[in-house]
């Protein structure tokens, strides 16, 4: 187990603008790290620093506090799984897994032992004489994760190893992967676009847009609580609603589009200085109203329903809000047709809101649906 | 109809390669006939003996020729393939500044025939004292910008991948070289192989240049020489050799015909 620290690390290639920007991040031994972001953000770039085999244009990083900046990438005690697997084609399952111990010179005899005990933890036993170009996109992708786990170094690096797999492969794929990475303590950075991936694996999970960093912290913190309105919006599915709505201090009242108001504690007062925010609210938090005794505050709204998705245990209704495209989740299959008018509420206490400037987190939702097991019915 | 349209392609395809072929058939129908049989205009031997081999065999030391030809063929195959494959390491391999123009001006000597590069090479051969050697036949072939182009173009499509997690793995250079890219290559090598070993066993201008004596000669002398003696007189002389000395040719494209098609398509393609 070895950790690995960023500071201030920046890359840019060939001279040219940052893609990288200020990075600082320390990673613990034995945890599980997701880097996690849109297409192009910098994500590879980022674990191919870790690895060696791009250089680092500024700050420094450090394996087990020494700075290995300039160490090539066989002396940092890491092992790789490339995207494409960048299995060898020549050689046939068997050889690949034990390529690299070859080269570190392990006896052949032992050799022979470790690839059994991998192969045998991977499923693989029955294809050790098979060439690559013979096995399918799952095994082919088992393969690599052996030849990265038979090496026995502290340190893995995942760039995408799932993306070519279909939704159930990856499903199970993912279980694999974690608990191998459980039981060989081995320290993780796992990068992947896939934010259902982030929030599944990872003991904390790193949001990157643009080459810097948005957040860093443990899924569900970061799920509760986003820091700004782009992890909103990036991490769940359906994704955060959000839209602008204004602070009326005098009135103690927060409102949307004029139509909606919501009152606000006077606990809460003296954090707000702006007039206007960025509100964010989650689908599922999103209530339908059908009492009448709720209705008689004037915290909910009248919409109308665009859009309705029934997924057999939840419906997602889509509706406009001023320009915004809300989504809500219902648990349950629905009865809501496109045109109906529904009543929906929105309680202080589930809302997030940003600085609009700045996009900071002013203020993270109170009442999350948080069950412990010991206490189900309150 | 399908049936008539294959037909059809089969008899076209046939005549073509009878076409091809005949010279060699002929020649070799000829080394089994006499002087005579071959000026009434035969086609067939009357019978198949092998009076004109051993005629061939005796009149000139063929097999001393063949050992020679062979031994610099091979020669040549392997120095152009350690050369090419090193050379296309560098060039796709190792990054380093004007790689790109130095490519391109090392695949313009590909314009200069080599005739042009005759005299120079001859006279270094000669300031050398390798006149008469193996080395003054083998040598001045070794770089060829044509393998370095054909090799270059097939490590090319090596994933970076590949080079990368051998990197992580911590492979040498070299070893990278000799234990994934050669095999990741291994058609363009045999066909590289093939083409070196096919030109240099049919070359004949050099050879002529670089010797004069027996020690070294090739084949190919050996044949012209049988023909200035034989002139007029025994073809069929003259055609046992010729079937002698392609012999070895024709099992070469027989047992790489698969590789080599498969290679040149590559080189072609890409
Ligand atoms: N060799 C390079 N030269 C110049 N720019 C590059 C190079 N490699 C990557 N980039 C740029 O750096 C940025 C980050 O690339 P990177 O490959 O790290 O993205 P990523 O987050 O891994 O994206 P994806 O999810 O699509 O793999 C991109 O804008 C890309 O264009
Ligand atoms: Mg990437």
């Amino acid at each position: 187990m070895k950790n690995v620290e960023l500071f201030n690390v920046s890359k840019s290639y060939e001279k040219q603008k940052e893609v990288i920007s200020d990075i600082s991040v320390s990673i613990e031994p034995g945890e599980f790290f997701v880097l996690v972001g849109p297409s192009g953000c910098g994500k590879s770039t980022i674990l191919r620093m870790i690895a060696g085999l791009e250089d680092i244009t500024k700050g420094s990083l450090r394996i087990d506090g020494n700075e290995v900046n300039l160490l090539p990438p066989s002396k940092r005690d890491i092992s790789m799984v490339f995207q494409n697997y960048a299995l060898y084609p020549h050689l046939n399952v068997e050889e690949n897994i034990v390529f690299g111990l070859d080269v570190k010179k392990v006896k052949k005899f032992e050799r022979k032992e470790r690839c059994m005990e991998v192969a045998e933890m991977l499923g693989l036993t029955d294809y050790l004489k098979r060439k690559p170009r013979h096995l399918s996109g799952g095994q082919r992708q088992r393969v690599a994760l052996a030849r990265a786990i038979v090496n026995q170094a502290p340190i893995c690096l995942m760039d995408e190893p799932l993306s070519n797999l279909d939704a159930k492969l990856r499903a199970h794929m993912r279980s694999e992967i974690r608990q191998i990475q459980r039981k060989l303590k081995i320290t993780m950075i796992y990068v992947t676009h896939d934010q259902v991936e982030a929030m599944t694996m990872g003991d904390r999970i790193m949001i990157l847009n643009e080459g810097k960093i948005q957040q860093v912290g443990k899924p569900i913190d970061v799920y509760n609580a986003p820091a700004n309105p782009f992890v909103a919006q990036f991490i769940g599915s359906p994704p955060m609603n959000l839209a602008t709505a204004n602070i009326n201090l005098s009135k103690q009242e927060l409102s949307i589009g004029g139509r909606l108001k919501l009152s606000i504690p006077s606990n809460d007062l003296q954090s707000y200085q702006e007039d206007t925010v960025t509100l964010g609210i989650r689908p599922e938090y999103l209530k339908i109203v059908n009492s009448i005794n709720t209705k008689s505050t004037n915290n909910y709204l009248d919409v109308k329903v665009e859009h309705v998705e029934v997924l057999g245990n939840e419906t997602i209704v889509s509706f406009q809000l001023d320009t915004y495209r809300w989504q809500a989740k219902w648990n349950g299959q629905w009865n809501v047709d496109v045109g109906d008018i529904v009543p929906i509420a929105i309680n202080y206490e589930s809302i997030c809101l940003f600085n609009s400037a700045s996009g900071h987190l002013i203020k993270g939702p109170t009442q999350v649906e948080n069950h412990i097991i010991h206490e189900v019915t309150v | 109809m399908r049936w008539v349209k294959k037909g059809l392609v089969y008899i076209i395809l046939s005549i073509a390669a009878l076409l091809i072929f005949f010279p060699i058939l002929y020649a070799f129908l000829i080394s089994f006939m006499t002087g005579g049989e071959l000026l009434q205009g035969n086609i067939f031997p009357e019978r198949f003996h092998l009076e004109n081999y051993q005629k061939a065999f005796d009149r000139l030391p063929l097999a001393h020729y063949l050992l020679n030809s062979l031994i610099i063929s091979l020669s040549v195959m392997l120095g152009q393939l350690v050369v090419s494959a090193m050379a296309a390491y560098a060039f796709v391999f190792i990054p380093f500044k004007g790689r790109t123009l130095l490519f391109f001006i090392f695949i313009s000597t590909m314009m200069i025939p080599w005739e042009a590069t005759m005299i120079p090479n001859f006279m270094t051969i000669q300031k050398l004292d390798w006149i008469n050697t193996y080395q003054g036949l083998t040598v001045p072939f070794f770089a060829i910008a044509f393998g370095t182009f054909l090799l270059r173009q097939h490590f090319k499509t090596i994933p970076k991948e590949l080079h990368e997690a051998s990197e992580v793995a911590g492979l040498s250079k070299f070893r990278f070289f000799i234990k994934v890219v050669l095999p990741y290559c291994k058609t363009s090598l045999v066909t590289l192989g093939a083409y070196g070993f096919l030109t240099t066993w049919n070359m004949y201008l050099w050879p002529l240049l670089a010797t004069n004596n027996d020690s070294v000669r090739t084949v190919q002398i050996g044949l012209k020489q049988l023909q200035t003696q034989e002139m007029a007189t025994e073809w069929g002389v003259v055609m046992a050799g010729v079937i002698v000395v392609i012999i070895p040719t024709l099992i070469l494209l027989f047992l790489g015909q698969k590789q080599l098609q498969k290679g040149l398509a590559q080189g072609a393609l890409k």
